[in-house]
Parts: structure tokens; sequence; C-alpha cells
């Protein structure tokens, strides 16, 4: 039986967590302490910059109104740009009990740390303590990724998350999937799939958007250990990768922090919009699960032929092994081994199943390997965008 | 699917019409595979995931995986051969490798 945390805006949590939230990197250290004294619950994001940025107070007051978040720890040094006040304003609004931990007034790294470290350890026990209501497939909200790819992944791992997401939808969950600069040379047929004509123009435009922009860059989204893996060309990475979304239509092209109006198959559009600013989009995998977090990703599904370790902050991230040796390599991190397609071991359709079913028992009390390994990566970095156009989400 | 009759069961053919066969398992140095009836032996050794040549292909030529272009041949290339970044390029952004990294040398 799926059980989640009912928040004030209706959404459903499946986990009910702490952020301990510092506004800028002056502030990570005493973050990080005031995290030990619930490493399980407390999970730090952060934002590192002093300069100003749009992008990230949007991120930040998602993040920190996440499903999964149940109470909320700022850390501020003090003399910061970031807005704290508007922060603080949109978690209040939230019902969401929260301490403002300003280092500069609170009397320096010490007593700062004690002050968040009594909040934590007062919020543990209510929010292990906290009513739970019936959760459906219809209140769940999941993101996918891919990363390490090699050769394998877009033959066993990311077609298995496909059909995962084929079912999700089919059950009124909203599926979100990403990296408009993976998917460069599938405009086309992402264009054909789209609910409408505009939205489809949209989408199409989002990808020649993204080919634009690493163009200028010098570099598409394809690291040295893709080509190891026996992946050659960003087309052919962005073909496997295009896996991973399945077959349903693709209701609607949101943004980062843009939260899915209802169920169905959502691609985010990662890259910034205008002239090339503030380096690559997205530098790293962790990047890309936050920003589905901040569209209310409550898990994601991250498929690996090279074997990544990663988790998150926040949100479960199950780990799907694309690779059959990598995965006799690396069980340890991995939830689920879709290399078993390539030795015979299972069909596409039951490691689907499968994937399918960790999801609900994400849901039902289950813990992911990374979670049960500490995984809680978090990074976030400067962006500008803008706001998507009518188009995007035809109703 | 299994290519056909005459091919090595490690080689799986994605779609009817590619260009290229991805191997499900690895291929070691010196082994002699069949390609579609061809007896190929095997230069060097190839990982899980890379991909050999069903055709061969001119220079120039689109390069086609999952039934959709992934590149073109940047020289000619034999039925047969490993089909990578010293054979293969983007149509899109060219690929950028770690220097003295070589396809296939990573297990």
């Amino acid at each position: 039986m799926m059980r989640g945390y009912l928040r004030s805006d209706g959404r459903k949590g499946i986990r009910n967590l702490i952020a301990v939230a510092y506004l800028v990197e002056c502030a990570h250290h005493v973050a990080r302490r005031i995290a030990e004294a619930d490493p399980e619950r407390a999970h730090v994001i952060g934002f590192p910059g002093c300069f100003p940025n749009p992008y990230a107070q949007k991120m930040m007051e998602r993040l920190c109104t996440h499903p999964n978040v149940g109470a909320v720890v700022l850390v501020s040094l003090g003399c910061e740009s970031f807005d704290r006040a508007a922060l603080e304003r949109v978690v209040r609004a939230s019902d969401r009990p929260l301490r403002v931990v300003v280092i500069q007034g609170e009397g320096g790294t010490r007593s700062s740390i004690a002050a968040g470290r009594a909040f934590v350890e007062e919020q543990g026990p209510l929010l292990e303590a906290a009513e739970t209501v019936p959760m459906a497939v219809s209140d769940l909200v999941v993101g996918t990724v891919c990363g390490g790819s090699d050769g394998t992944s877009g033959i066993t791992g990311n077609p298995a998350a496909g059909i995962a997401f084929d079912r999700l939808v089919a059950e009124g969950a909203a599926c979100i999937f990403e990296e408009t600069g993976e998917l460069i040379g599938c405009e086309g047929i992402m264009e054909a799939r789209a609910a409408t004509p505009a939205l489809g123009t949209e989408i199409r435009a989002s990808v020649e958007k993204a080919a634009r922009y690493y163009a200028a860059l010098g570099y598409g989204s394809f690291a040295a250990g893709n080509a190891d893996g026996g992946l050659t060309t960003i087309e052919e990475k962005s073909l496997g990768a295009y896996m991973k979304s399945g077959q349903s239509r693709i209701s609607g092209l949101i943004k980062p922090g843009d939260i899915p109006p209802k169920g169905g198959l959502y691609l985010m559009d990662v890259v910034p919009d205008g002239e090339v600013r503030f380096g690559f989009p997205n530098i790293s995998d962790n990047a890309e699960i936050v920003e589905m977090m901040a569209s209310g990703a409550l898990c994601t599904l991250f498929v690996t032929g090279r074997g990544s370790v990663v988790g998150s902050a926040l949100a479960p991230v199950v780990k799907i092994a694309a690779n059959p040796v990598m995965y006799a390599r690396m069980e340890e991190d991995m939830d689920v081994n879709a290399g078993r397609i390539l030795t015979g071991g299972a069909t596409l359709a039951e490691v689907g199943e499968e994937i399918y079913r960790t999801v609900i028992g994400l849901a039902e009390g289950r813990r992911t390997k990374s979670e049960e390994l500490g995984h809680q990566e978090f990074i976030l970095t400067y962006k500008s965008f803008e706001p998507i156009g009518p188009a995007c989400l035809p109703v | 699917m299994p290519p056909s009759d005459n091919t090595d069961p490690r080689l799986l053919l994605l779609s009817p019409g590619d260009s290229v066969l991805v191997l499900r398992e690895r291929i070691e140095a010196g082994e002699t595979v069949m390609v579609e009836g061809l007896a190929v032996t095997v230069p060097e050794a190839l990982a899980l995931g890379h991909k050999i040549a069903r055709v061969d292909l001119a220079e120039g030529e689109q390069v086609l995986k999952y039934g959709a272009p992934i590149g073109r041949a940047s020289r000619a290339i034999a039925k047969g051969d490993h089909v990578h970044t010293h054979n293969l390029r983007s149509d899109y952004t060219p690929t950028h490798q770690r220097g003295g990294a070589l396809a296939g040398e990573v297990a």
C-alpha cells in the first residue's frame, strides 16, 4: 500500500526530510555540521554563489517546498546577495516548520551549528511520527536521467525505463525526461509525438537551441567514458537516451522548476535561454536530478552503463545497471540489473515491470541502494531562462 | 534479435536497415567472428557495446543504428570493421576524447 505525506499545496511526498539549505558557499560548512545531527533525515542543499540569480532563487524555493521536505533550516552567512527574505516567505506560506540561522547574527560558527542542530533534533521525532495518507500512482512525479552511458544503455536500461514510464503515465503519473542536449538528432521523432503541432514546434526548437548552445561551447554533452563504452557520436548517445521516454504522447515541455499540471509525459528543456552565459548547462548528472526535483520529481530513475554511484539529497534515486559486466562488479550500488536483457536472463518487459515495482516500493517504505549508502549529492549553479510559451502546456 | 543464421550470436542487430551490429559481449583480439556470412578476424579486443560494420560504407555515407543516423563515415569502412571515433563522425558536434584514450581499450 503506497502512503505519502500530504502537504499544504495538495502534493504528497514519499519521504519526510529536513532540508538544510545554505544560501552561499560561506555557510556550507555550518549547514553540513547542522545536518550531521540527523544524517538520515537532514539533507544538505544549497546555492554557492554570492551573485543574485533568479533561476537559483526559483530552484531553492521549489526545493525547500518539495513534497519530500517536512521542515527547513536556512543557513545564511548574512551578507550574501541571495534573497533570503523571499525564500523565507515561500517556506512559511507552505506551513513547514522553519528555522533561519544567520551566522553573523547568531554569533559565529559554533553558536550557529548549535542553533540549527537544536531545531533538527526537535523536528526529527515529529517528522518521524507524522501521519501518512494513502497514495495513488497518479500522485507520483518521476524523473529519469542517464549518466555514465555506454553502448548498452540504449539497448537495455533506457528502453526498460521507457516501459516503466509508459505504465506510470498510463496510470496517471507525471513523468519527466530531459537533457535536450542529449536528444540532439531526436527532434524530428519527438516533434511527431507531441500532443499538439504547436507543442511539437516548441520541442524541435528546444533541441535546436541545445545544439546551438553546445556548438558555441565547443563540446557536446558527451564524456570520454561514453566513447570508451562504445558510443561514438552525440546523436548515437541521444538515440539511446531518447529510449528512456517510452512511447507515450508528449504532454508538455517544461523548464526547471515548472511543475507538471497533471499526469503525462513531459520533456524538460534544461538548456538556458539567450546568449551563452555561465558555462555548461548541466555540469554533471546531479544538476539534472536537482532540476527534476525542483519540478516535483519524488524520485529519479538513473540508468548507467559505465557505473555511476550517485544518489541525491531529498529524493531517492533508483539505479538501473545497463551493462551486465558492470553490474557484476558494482552490484552494491545498483537497484536493478537491466544487463540481464543482454545475457538472456530477462526480457525488456520484465525489467520494465521490475523498475515500475521498484518505484511503487519507494512509496511503500522501501529504500534504494544509494539511500542506504548515504548518497546525498546536490549541485546547483548559475543559469538563466525565459518562461515557457503558451504552446508548451496545451490543455 | 540475432541478425541472421550466419552471424555470430554475440552481435546484435537493432533495426533491419542498420549499418552496424552491436556487441552483446566482449570479443578478444584474434578471434574470428561471422558477420552476415563473412569471416572477420578482430585485430584488437572490442568491449561490450561497441559496433562492427554490417556493410561496406563509403566515406561520407550515413551510418544507421536504431534505424536512425548516428553520423557519417569519416573514411571508407569495410564490412566487419570496428566502427568508432576513428572512422565515424557526428553531423552535430565533434566527439571529444581524453588524451591518448583509444576506442575499445577499456573493458
